[in-house]
């Protein structure tokens, strides 16, 4: 935006409307967005969201990177819980190779999701609490968050930019103390969630702040592109992982929690039960996962394991051609999309048959969520923005990407 | 199922089609898209789940066939049915907005218009989503150099760049 676009008008010059700049650093951004609003006292007329500065080009360099070389830059969408997006991108890439990966691998990548989608939406709870001004909760669901990444960083070696899946599987397995510590997470989690539902829930000042704020229509909610919990929580049934099941969430029970209004609050309660419903997924997850291979024994697409590459000729031949050119692509073009913690992660990958993808297109889950925020927030108060921005959960790695 | 109730209902409308791994995709010449959006609502492809495009510059500017690619991805709620649409559009053309239709289309098509210079006609507030608005060129096209050319981008910038000097400090 210009300068000449956020100039005062002369009626805004009268004092009758002042313009105060929301971002492009501020607490409630999680990352760097802005929003111009325009208030009339403390009523919001006009909010104009303004993006792009974590743009870093993603699809442009994914069109000079090997399509392994991808996944790190996969980490930084929502960086709030990168593994989703590693198992979203590997998954594209899988589809568009017509493979299918091992069942141990498949069942971690379950479990590490929904480890993921718990942490996710613990930053995006707890932080919308603090917004707000309930600076408890967070704390209590913070610890939780805190021990998500340990697992992770057992399990991958990183804690936020995992890197962890690799087309056709996983880069390695879980280690033997992961599980324990797993279940030990899950009693603790639970707590905690029964925690700041008793913290939250009830409590008369949160109710008044959430209920009704942000309130939008089913039909609308879909007309605006909504997926995910903001669209569940307006009343529409769709997740993914039921509607169109990938890497065997159809063999899971789980429930999908459904609002009736769309608001915050319903929103808020959304994601209080799908951490519960996904604490239910990683223990049947835990309960099955059975030991066996963690990426598919193909060579073309996979690199054999380092101590063959040392010492057998045909895999070092095999580690040198993947690195050196790349997987052997089929030409064509696939969408593929996963149910990540905002809602439905599209990669849509365009192949010409070359070593690196010929366009990679990253579907962000919360760009058309966000795209309806003045329409959420106009006439409300400034306060219900920090509310309403919050909900929303807008992640500005994955919104500019 | 989709693309029998289009054929018959539009007969001639689909140039193109192919199935890969599952994705149905069909392609249609720019003035049947309007007509073809209105019988996609009708028939339950209500979620616009993305709009992008995609650059062949090395593809003839014939007729019909022109540089870009505009790809739609329709989800259907009801039976969870998936249609990718895909529209040539050559370099200068303008494609018709759907903003009247998908409120979705507004920032997806201003991304469209920013990355890859089409243009959409009709579209309420057609401005650059995610580069500013006297950036240079437009990034995602294949002749867009990947380091950005000049190396701060900014050839050409008024302010707040000072001149296209990089402000130091």
């Amino acid at each position: 935006m210009t300068m000449d676009s956020i100039a005062l008008s002369r009626q805004q010059l009268d004092g009758d409307h002042m313009i105060v700049n929301f971002g492009p650093s501020h607490p409630t951004t999680h990352g760097t967005l802005r929003i111009v609003l325009e208030l009339e006292g403390e009523t919001i007329i006009r909010a104009t969201p303004e993006m792009g500065y974590l743009h870093r080009g993603v699809e442009k360099l994914g069109e000079s990177l090997s399509y392994q070389q991808f996944i790190p830059l996969t980490d930084r969408l929502n960086y709030c819980s990168s593994i989703m997006n590693n198992v979203g991108y590997a998954c594209a890439v899988e589809k568009l190779l017509g493979i299918e990966i091992p069942k141990r691998a498949q069942q971690i990548r379950v479990l590490v999701s929904e480890l993921a989608r718990i942490a996710d939406h613990i930053v995006c709870v707890g932080v919308n609490a603090v917004d707000i001004g309930a600076f408890t909760a967070f704390l209590y669901l913070f610890k939780q968050r805190e021990t998500v990444y340990d697992l992770f960083e057992m399990a991958a070696g990183q804690r936020l930019h995992t890197s962890f899946t690799r087309i056709g599987g996983l880069f390695r397995d879980i280690p033997p103390e992961f599980a324990p510590l797993t279940e030990r997470f899950l009693v603790e989690c639970e707590a905690a969630v029964d925690e700041c539902e008793r913290l939250l829930t009830h409590n008369p000042i949160w109710y008044d702040r959430t209920k009704g704020i942000g309130a939008i229509s089913p039909e609308d909610a879909v007309n605006s592109g909504y997926t995910g919990p903001c669209l569940r929580a307006a009343g529409v049934p769709q997740d993914l992982r039921k509607a169109q099941p990938y890497l065997g969430y159809e063999t899971y029970d789980f429930d999908i929690p459904v609002g009736t209004t769309g608001d915050v609050f319903d929103r808020y309660l959304v994601r209080i039960e799908e951490m519960r419903q996904s604490l239910r997924i990683i223990r049947q997850v835990l309960d099955r996962l059975e030991p066996g291979p963690v990426i598919v024994d193909d060579y073309k697409v996979a690199l054999p394991p380092k101590e063959k590459v040392y010492t057998r000729m045909e895999s070092l031949i095999h580690h040198f051609k993947l690195i050196m050119h790349g997987i052997d692509m089929p030409v064509g073009e696939i969408y593929s999309a996963t149910e990540a913690a905002n809602g439905e992660l599209g990669f849509y990958i365009v192949s010409d048959g070359g070593k690196n993808p010929y366009r990679i297109r990253v579907r962000p889950p919360c760009l058309p969520i966000f795209s309806s925020f003045e329409e959420q927030v106009k006439g409300c108060l400034i306060a219900d923005a920090v509310a309403v921005l919050g909900a929303m959960n807008v992640i500005a790695g994955e919104l500019d990407r | 199922m989709i693309i029998e109730h289009i054929d018959a209902q539009l007969p001639g409308a689909i140039t193109d089609r192919h199935d890969f791994r599952g994705d149905q995709t069909i392609v249609v010449a720019k003035g049947n898209l309007l007509a073809l959006v209105d019988l996609l609502h009708r028939e339950g492809f209500q979620l616009l789940v993305d709009i992008t495009a995609v650059d062949w510059p090395e593809r003839p500017g014939t007729q019909g066939v022109g540089r870009f690619d505009v790809v739609y991805h329709w989800l259907n709620l009801a039976s969870q049915e998936r249609l990718r649409v895909k529209v040539p559009v050559a370099d200068g053309e303008t494609m018709p907005t759907l903003t009247g239709r998908f409120k979705t289309a507004d920032w997806f098509e201003r991304e469209v218009f920013d990355l890859f210079g089409i243009r959409f006609e009709g579209h309420p507030n057609l401005k650059r989503l995610l580069t500013w608005d006297d950036f240079q060129g437009h990034a995602l096209r294949k002749d867009f150099p990947l380091d950005g050319g000049d190396p701060f981008c900014m050839e050409g910038c008024t302010a707040p760049y000072n001149n296209g000097e990089r402000a130091r400090g």
